[in-house]
């Protein structure tokens, strides 16, 4: 597929309703690379986790257009978005890991979902992603016990266990200390060249910053910068 | 238990995980689960086992087919009907015999001024109206005048009395200006409609209610001949007996309308019927406050799942999952505490109350049910959400 895997035109978005209605997002027009590191800045309201949602099928789009890995999300339908949504890895800015599960059952929850044919072989899978991220002596450990930057390398391998096609990711590196986030950055660094995984990040961070294939700058719900 | 889950379920038994990770709550939430089957069950059982006792006195008659006046429903209800009825109907193929039955309900007044209600049955002392080898045995003491046998599991009787009554020692009271003596006891016990029974002679039983005729008894006894197909009888008698006045039936046809009416039209069915809502009320209330706290304390993390491309279907399927556990761990000590107490009560009041393999069976199914539809309700929130608007 020659076609770039995130692509939005005249893409807008409003929060709220009646007088309270405000627009968010005005007019995004973007084209993202396969197997890039793209990263996303802005001030604090500025509309990266608008975006990054709205592309991330997470929210319903309202006017203009995404196409993601070739599907139109504007108007598509819940199973439509579902299937989507299986082809992406979410890291979020909070853990968001279920602290019923342990860290391999909370990795194997993003295997699962492609069906049990994929989940067959979940443990080697599970155990290999938490080994690249430094956790083979966490395997069973329930997130109440792991330190936070434990617990948000945990949510890095349940999103990428599954192979995505892309990676979201919103501010993923606050809680980690920098080893860590250096580490988990060359990890979605090499997933990109080896496997073309198109990486889209929201942070500051300025270590990462210089590691990045483009940066994009948000101001006011525009895009006001790109360095690509 | 996780294990186990893992296999059945093909996933992380997320529901099970959850559900074990908060003891309080599960603990709470059985309990109250066990506390509903408790209550269902015992209401279920006391009512079956009033249901059930409609048929005691019937099981009593020597008989195979009755005829009763075309207005009755229960036992003890109903007009008397023409004896001639009872003529016409020897005279039928098949018939063996037929012997009329006299009923009545008598006062019985305790010594501390308290009343008993008594269903007297008079009968021909010379004809076997009854299967009971304690009445038969007594049949030629009966035919003397103002002589009773009583029901010795009659409801709130004296302490002592039967047993001083079959050791020997009569014991005679009055009633309507007469003075009976109780020689013997039997044991029938059930009804609703007294709290016990006395039977009397024939002749006994018209000196005490002087407008009562020989010629109009409540019931006609039927015996068939052996051999004698009770279907064909049965519609032999009711072409030859006018249906204004008389009903044929089969003795369990009797009891199976007895036991309807009772249920359907009298309020003890209203009021059992009303225990096992409230029952399910409660069940109902607590399960379903119990998932939708689990589901409201875990909606970042189903968030995260629906992100991650779970449908709802398996939301749907950890609640379920999750209720039929909350179910199956209810029942058992709610079924072993029913067990235990339809014993106690068994002994307490004269009524055993029975546990049926389709009463637990069915309290079981209708628990699962219940947690499912609580379940399916504190998931609707989930259904429509945007991901990105639940973390
Ligand atoms: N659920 C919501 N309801 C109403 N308004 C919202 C909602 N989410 C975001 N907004 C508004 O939309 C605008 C963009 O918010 P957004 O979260 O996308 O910014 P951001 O760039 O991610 O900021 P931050 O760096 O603080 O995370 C803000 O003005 C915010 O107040
Ligand atoms: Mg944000």
């Amino acid at each position: 597929m020659a076609a770039h895997p995130i692509v939005t035109g005249g893409l807008c978005h409003w929060f709220g309703e009646g007088e309270a209605r405000k627009q968010a997002l005005f007019d995004i027009d973007l084209e993202i690379e396969a197997g890039k590191l793209t990263v996303l800045v802005g001030a604090s309201g500025s509309g990266k986790t608008t975006l990054l949602t709205l592309i991330g099928c997470l929210r319903r789009v309202q006017t203009g257009s995404v196409r993601l890995l070739g599907t139109e999300l504007a108007g598509a339908e819940e199973g439509l978005l579902i299937a989507c949504r299986r082809r992406l890895g979410f890291i979020f800015q909070a853990h968001n890991l279920h602290d019923s599960l342990t860290a391999m059952q909370n990795v194997r929850m993003g295997l699962d979902v492609h069906g049990r044919a994929a989940a067959e072989n979940w443990q080697e899978a599970a155990r290999h992603i938490l080994t690249l991220l430094g956790l083979e002596d966490r395997l069973e450990y329930l997130p109440g016990n792991l330190s936070g930057g434990q617990k948000q390398r945990v949510a890095i391998a349940r999103a990428l266990v599954g192979n995505p096609d892309i990676v979201f990711a919103d501010e993923p590196t606050a809680a980690l200390d920098k080893a860590s986030a250096m580490n988990a950055v060359d990890l979605l660094k090499r997933l990109g060249a080896e496997r073309g995984t198109t990486t889209l990040m929201v942070t500051h961070d300025s270590k990462i910053l210089d590691r990045a294939d483009r940066i994009i700058t948000m101001d006011d719900g525009r895009i006001t910068g790109d360095s690509g | 238990m996780t294990a186990f889950l893992e296999r059945l379920l093909g996933r992380v038994p997320i529901g099970w995980l959850q559900l074990s990770h908060n003891r309080m709550r599960l603990v709470a939430a059985v309990a109250g689960v066990a506390f509903a089957n408790l209550l269902v069950l015992m209401q279920l059982g006391f009512f079956g086992a009033l249901i059930g006792s409609v048929r005691f006195p019937y099981d009593q008659f020597n008989a195979d087919l009755l005829i009763s006046a075309s207005d009755m429903n229960t036992l003890t209800d109903g007009s008397p009907l023409p004896r001639q009825r009872m003529f016409e109907a020897l005279a039928v193929p098949g018939v063996a015999g037929a012997t009329p039955l006299y009923f009545a309900k008598l006062d019985w007044k305790q010594p501390d001024g308290t009343i008993r209600t008594l269903d007297v049955f008079g009968v021909d002392p010379a004809a076997r109206a009854f299967r009971n080898p304690e009445i038969n045995a007594r049949l030629a003491d009966l035919s003397m005048s103002d002589i009773a046998l009583i029901d010795r599991k009659t409801r709130n009787a004296p302490k002592g009395l039967f047993a001083s009554i079959d050791a020997g020692q009569a014991y005679t009271f009055e009633t309507k200006g007469r003075t009976l003596k109780v020689i013997g006891t039997f044991g029938v016990g059930g009804g609703f409609s007294a709290d016990g029974e006395l039977v009397v002679s024939d002749q006994t039983f018209f000196k005490l209610f002087p407008n009562r005729m020989a010629g109009a008894p409540n019931l006609v006894l039927v015996r068939l001949e052996p051999g004698a197909q009770p279907t064909r009888v049965l519609a032999g008698l009711r072409a030859l007996l006018p249906d204004y006045d008389s009903a044929v039936r089969t003795v369990e046809e009797a009891v199976w309308r007895d036991q309807k009416f009772q249920t359907t039209q009298r309020p003890v069915g209203i009021v059992f019927g009303f225990g096992v809502i409230i029952g399910i009320l409660v069940g109902l209330i607590i399960v379903y406050q119990v998932l939708s706290t689990d589901v409201a304390d875990h909606m970042r993390e189903y968030a995260t799942f629906k992100a991650i491309g779970y449908p709802q279907r398996f939301f749907m399927s950890i609640i379920f999952e999750e209720a039929f556990i909350l179910a199956v761990l209810g029942f058992i000590p709610g079924f072993l505490i029913s067990l235990l107490l339809y014993f106690v009560v068994s002994k307490a009041i004269s009524l055993p109350l029975a546990m049926t393999v389709p009463r637990a069976l069915g309290v079981l199914g209708g628990t699962i049910i219940m947690c499912s539809i609580s379940g399916a309700i504190a998931t609707r929130k989930l259904a429509r959400a945007n991901p990105a608007d639940l973390f």
